[in-house]
């Protein structure tokens, strides 16, 4: 019997357009120059044209968007945390006591907010570094669950009730751009580090924090580094939806903020940002567009998770980024 | 006071520890993970429930159905999910993880909560001891968690397949080459493990209704459980399960039952960060902690 094997070979115009820096044709520059393009033309372009409704989903996509991606880079240097909602509700309950005990106005809430939050997260899991692989994640599991119980048992800032009548961010094309370029910036930002000698060293500590240390590196600051740019972006995104909502409380440690980033990034694909921005774009639309069944929503988020970490590890963007660069053939298999 | 709380207190930590033996065999033992630990459990206390409310089983045959039905759910999990991710380690986290909460979130969207949802105690009534009336489910939970811990450190120490689990979490290759099939005895453990749930559930549900959100909570407890006592020590997890217990037990007593849940939380953070073996462990130390 004749056997077959798949072949996948690069596209000559990826060759071309991406090896010999000197690009000929239109073709091979649109080659390279569109893909980039689509979320910044989507994100700029959304806005214009959706209903007001869709305005708000646009909003807390481009949030999970961004939490998506801080997630994926947090993973990027091997820690995986199953508790995001950490960083977006320190960041929430940052703006909202900055907002409701000392009166500060929405533009000095939100930045103070993202960088105190971002600190307390980090001093808070600062003990914790030392710690690898899954015990790292259960404690990030169990941290803002942790959270949670003390402020409903202290009552603090508010208690179950939580804080209320919050100043709103007010323009309506502020909320929608100023979250819109966020995650835009954050996007482009993160592939550009990951491509830097500093985002090598990061995912050297992932691959083998050993030979990092060998290399006379302390790993430990790299990781605390790593955790403060990710719990800025956390915070950053509570204390935005904070202002929005006009409201904090308990909900900003729930298990959603947890698991749709962690659900978007394996949908969409882990180590690429790009996948976690997509995974995003696809999963938080798609749950708005299933409010009406309720509760089940979590459920198929979950069962979203299992099926593509079972059976589509890759996710989404690298088995398209695979179709746009290489073709594949049957040949035969030489005896 | 003092009586109610030492006896209480060690009814508490026995429940702790009853609940965790499942997990601790799964995960502590065998080094495998199953964070549908706590949806599992819920999920026999259900199935006791319906087999007893709406298809009217007697109680025994109920319980035994629960128990046979959450194994063989485990094995299917292992089979199904868990095998295909076997050895990355964050994959098998996240994927067991979202099994849980689809079965968890599943429950209650379904409806199922609400004071009907409770268990039929072994036996009504209660004695005196000393000057405190303890009933006799609680009396059950205590002979069957004793007769329970003192049966799984026999089977993991003198039986061929307890040996195996401990085996395949200590040194796979190892295991592998002494013809030990790793992967079919590590799903013997998740289906072993998730029985256990099932009769923890049975004992302790009883005591109250069933809720959706102790599916979590008994997660929680579990993992505190489990790694405050070290993995792969069962002594490890009966004394973090009394340390627990009564710390849970006395900050109740002290400033009300709100904090009692921090309690474990605060375990879990404060031996990761001192000691991340467990107070018993002696696998894995260096892997863990660099």
């Amino acid at each position: 019997m004749r056997q077959k094997r798949k072949e996948r070979i690069d596209r000559g115009v990826k060759v071309r357009a991406e090896d010999i820096f000197a690009l000929t044709s239109y073709r091979e520059m649109l080659y390279i120059a569109v893909p980039p393009a689509i979320p910044v033309v989507l994100l700029v372009l959304l806005p214009l044209i959706l209903p007001a409704y869709w305005q708000k989903v646009f909003i807390s996509t481009a949030v999970f968007a961004l939490l998506a991606m801080s997630w994926d880079f947090l993973v990027s240097v091997g820690m995986v945390s199953l508790g995001q909602a950490l960083f977006f509700g320190l960041g929430a309950y940052a703006s909202g006591v900055l907002d409701h005990y000392f009166k500060l106005p929405v533009w000095l809430t939100i930045p103070l907010a993202t960088v105190l939050g971002g600190m307390m997260s980090t001093l808070f899991l600062l003990p914790v570094l030392r710690l690898r692989g899954i015990y790292f994640s259960m404690v990030t599991l169990v941290v803002p669950l942790m959270f949670e119980r003390i402020i409903e048992a202290t009552g603090v800032f508010g208690g179950t009730e939580g804080l209320t009548r919050l100043q709103p961010i007010g323009n309506s094309w502020v909320e929608l751009y100023v979250v819109a370029i966020a995650a835009l910036v954050a996007l482009f930002g993160f592939r550009r580090l990951m491509t830097s000698d500093y985002g090598l060293v990061l995912k050297a500590v992932r691959d083998n924090d050993r030979a990092v240390m060998g290399a006379a590196l302390n790993i430990y600051w790299l990781k605390t580094q790593a955790l403060f740019i990710t719990a800025c972006i956390g915070a950053f995104c509570g204390a935005y939806m904070t202002h929005l909502y006009m409201f904090v409380g308990m909900p900003a440690f729930a298990l959603d903020y947890s698991i749709l980033p962690i659900a978007s990034a394996v949908v969409g694909g882990m180590g690429t940002f790009a996948g976690s921005f997509l995974g995003a774009f696809i999963l938080v639309p798609l749950s708005e567009a299933l409010r009406g069944i309720g509760g089940l929503r979590t459920v198929i988020y979950a069962m979203f998770l299992v099926v593509f970490i079972v059976a589509l590890p890759e996710g989404i963007f690298h088995y398209m980024q695979r179709k746009y660069q290489q073709f594949e053939r049957w040949v035969d298999v030489e005896k | 006071m003092l009586e109610v709380t030492l006896i209480y207190g060690f009814i508490n930590s026995v429940i702790l520890a009853l609940v965790a033996l499942g997990f601790n065999l799964t995960f502590g033992i065998s080094g495998v993970s199953n964070f549908a630990y706590g949806a599992l459990y819920i999920l026999s206390g259900y199935t006791v429930w319906i087999l007893i409310n709406q298809l009217g089983l007697p109680f025994l045959a109920a319980a035994l159905i629960s128990v046979a039905l959450t194994g063989i759910l485990g094995a299917l999990l292992y089979q199904l999910v868990l095998l295909r991710v076997r050895g990355q380690v964050i994959s098998e986290v996240i994927a067991t993880f979202g099994v849980g909460l689809a079965i968890l979130e599943l429950f209650r969207y379904m409806g199922f909560t609400g004071f009907e949802y409770t268990l039929p105690p072994f036996s009504d009534g209660a004695i005196l001891i000393g000057n405190t009336y303890v009933d006799h489910q609680r009396l059950w939970i205590v002979g069957a968690g004793v007769a329970i811990a003192v049966g799984l450190y026999f089977f993991t120490h003198y039986t061929k397949v307890g040996l195996a689990f401990r085996g395949i979490a200590q040194e796979e290759k190892t295991a592998l080459s002494l013809g030990i099939n790793s992967d079919f005895m590590a799903g013997v453990s998740v289906a072993f493990g998730s029985a256990l749930a099932a009769v923890a559930a049975i004992l302790v549900l009883p005591r109250g209704t069933i809720s959706v959100n102790d599916g979590y909570e008994v997660l929680i407890n579990a993992m505190a459980v489990c790694i405050v006592g070290g993995l792969g020590s069962t002594p490890g997890v009966i004394l973090a399960a009394f340390v627990i217990g009564y710390a849970q037990m006395i900050t109740d007593v002290l400033s009300g039952p709100h904090w009692k849940m921090i309690v474990s939380l605060v375990a879990i953070f404060v031996i990761l960060v001192v000691k991340p073996s467990g107070l018993f462990g002696k696998q894995k130390e260096l892997e863990e902690r660099i």
